[in-house]
């Protein structure tokens, strides 16, 4: 059975990028599917309440 | 002198961006210092350490921008805020501005994505990487300062849901031709490569296109996978699944030395490997034992010869063979020295490209001194003061701790050279220069008036200054190589297309004195 990981080496790659937009270009310059993610830290940056939420969702 | 600062609340950018906005505000007329970084506790930190206290700034969040100058005058502080919209608009990037904010929105308009790259500050990039695990993507990490704890769970839950981790701190990767991070543009072919080191990828892959051959997959691992900690985990995936790729007939393995543990796991495995293996351990000589599928290299260069001749073609010549041209060079450049002249300096953009340079040296029996040392009997007591022969890796976190990476930025090379050429004793300046996606569109013409004036320098002084350079790239990359090259050359600097070439040249030039 085929993996995800052998998907990555043998289908068009389908990207989510998060953080770094030139890496979201680049990728776009080689004609890969491509969404990039403007990305702000979860919960206005406050690590205990991220963890909170992500316990209750 | 006069300081100002402003926070601007929910106003999110990433660091590439910021680093940016913060080289153009370098370059207003009167700007002495600044800083333009979200307020993490780290960049708080930061800030604190360059003297800036204030408790707005305490009470700032890592969603709020906080941008401090330090200038001549009041009147250029208040001049740069007054305008800081267009400072900050000058970075924006062509492409349109994402409404989508986490992992989950771009789910939503990539249902089928196979891959998430992850660029987020280290602090929150293992939280991402999990969620991206669970919603059974595969990740390619490029973010540093995520823990080793973080690192084992992150990939020992990849295993278990049979994804790949590449990372974290994973540079480069290539897959079926396509470029991820900081990767060349190559051909596609039947060699395979894995690797821990992301220029230690970008020199392997480069050199197979410019010999004439391809790339079938290059795997980053990040920089700690074949710790002893980590024992591999993401490596041993990597080589399953290249040993049962089609398009792969030969293995490359590119590393800096394995934990002890690892190593013997390792050594085991690529003994068993279907396919032919070619290991290049950089810093290790005798501990892995060769068999019969599998190979051992040296240097990056004999890791792609041998590659090379295993799928039936014709390497070129060794590293440490010179032709004409190059032994007149050697007999030519240090002709001109002072008598006072006898020590290299490198100051490296590449981390690998630092370690394989002292494997050289060390090699020739020539001591060098590093902030990244291979004995640890050389370290440099301040990385920012070269002794005697020394190479330096720019691209440590005791340079780009909130500043860009040199790969990025030549900025703080360009001032590192100049304070070289200070120094009468210095002969030799060995550089290496990266190209492909998302390095510096221009990274010699950022150097090159540093490169000139180094010269200049020396010549005044009654001497002559060698510079010895490698570039990593290829024709097709993003930036002109002709033309990086050309400069280059134009300004007297001898220019090699492998760093090992440069470093072995280097070695020669010193000896031969």
């Amino acid at each position: 059975m085929q993996t995800k990981i052998d998907e990555l080496l043998s289908k068009p790659l389908v990207v989510i990028n998060l953080g770094l937009r030139r890496f979201a270009e680049s990728l776009e310059a080689q004609k890969v599917a491509v969404i990039h993610v403007d990305w702000i830290p979860p919960a206005g940056g406050d690590k205990a309440l991220a963890d909170l939420l992500d316990q209750l969702l | 002198m006069a300081f100002g600062f402003v926070i601007r609340k929910n106003q999110y950018y990433d660091s590439v961006f910021l680093m940016m906005v913060s080289k153009r505000l370098a370059g207003t007329k009167g700007v002495q210092q600044n800083a333009v970084l979200m307020g993490s506790d780290a960049n708080k930190g930061l800030l604190s350490n360059i003297g800036i206290h204030d408790t707005q700034i305490d009470a700032a969040r890592p969603t709020d921008l906080i941008v401090a100058v330090i200038a001549d005058t009041q009147q250029i502080v208040n001049q740069v805020f007054d305008n800081l919209d267009e400072y900050l608009q000058g970075g924006v990037p062509s492409a349109s501005v994402s409404k989508l904010h986490s992992l989950e929105d771009g789910l939503t308009q990539k249902p089928d994505a196979n891959l998430v790259t992850i660029s987020v500050p280290g602090e929150y990039a293992a939280r991402e990487a999990h969620k991206a695990l669970e919603f059974g993507l595969n990740v390619f990490l490029f973010s540093d300062n995520v823990s080793m704890d973080d690192e084992l769970k992150l990939k020992q839950f990849a295993v278990k849901k049979n994804l790949l981790v590449m990372g974290p701190d994973c540079g480069t990767c290539l897959l079926d031709g396509v470029g991820i991070g900081f990767a060349n543009v190559v051909r596609q072919g039947s060699i395979g490569v894995i690797g821990t080191s992301g220029t230690g990828l970008q020199e392997f892959t480069s050199q197979v296109h410019n010999a004439g051959f391809g790339i079938s997959h290059a795997i980053g691992m990040g920089s700690r996978d074949l710790s002893d900690k980590i024992g591999g985990l993401s490596t041993m995936v990597a080589l399953d699944k290249l040993e049962a790729d089609p398009s792969t007939k030969v293995i490359a393995l590119i590393s800096k030395p394995p934990g002890t543990v690892t190593l013997t796991k390792l050594s085991k495995r690529l003994r068993t490997c279907k396919k032919p293996i070619v290991g290049c351990f950089l810093g290790i000589q005798n501990e892995i034992k060769a068999g019969t599928s599998f190979q051992r290299a040296h240097l990056i260069d004999d890791a792609v010869r041998l590659s090379i001749l295993q799928i039936g073609g014709t390497p070129v010549s060794s590293q440490d063979q010179f032709t004409l041209q190059e032994l007149e060079w050697l007999s030519r450049e240090n002709s001109s020295w002072s008598s006072q002249q006898k020590y290299v300096r490198g100051l490296f953009a590449g981390g690998t490209f630092c370690y394989q340079s002292q494997q050289i040296f060390q090699d020739a029996d020539i001591p060098v001194y590093s902030n990244a040392p291979l004995n640890p009997k050389y370290r440099l007591a301040s990385p920012d003061h070269s002794i005697e022969h020394s190479i330096v890796d720019m691209g440590d976190d005791h340079y780009t701790l909130g500043k860009p990476h040199p790969m990025i930025d030549g900025t703080m090379r360009k001032q590192r050279i100049l304070a070289e050429a200070l120094d009468p004793q210095v002969a030799v300046l060995l550089l290496d220069f990266i190209l492909g996606y998302n390095a510096s569109i221009d990274p010699v013409g950022e150097l090159l008036e540093a490169i000139i004036e180094a010269k200049k320098m020396t010549q005044n002084r009654g001497g002559a200054l060698s510079v010895v350079a490698s570039i990593c790239g290829t024709d097709d990359d993003p930036q002109d190589l002709s033309l990086q090259i050309r400069m280059l050359q134009e300004s007297g600097v001898i220019v090699f297309r492998s760093n090992a070439k440069a470093a072995h040249f280097s070695c020669n030039l010193i000896k031969r004195r």
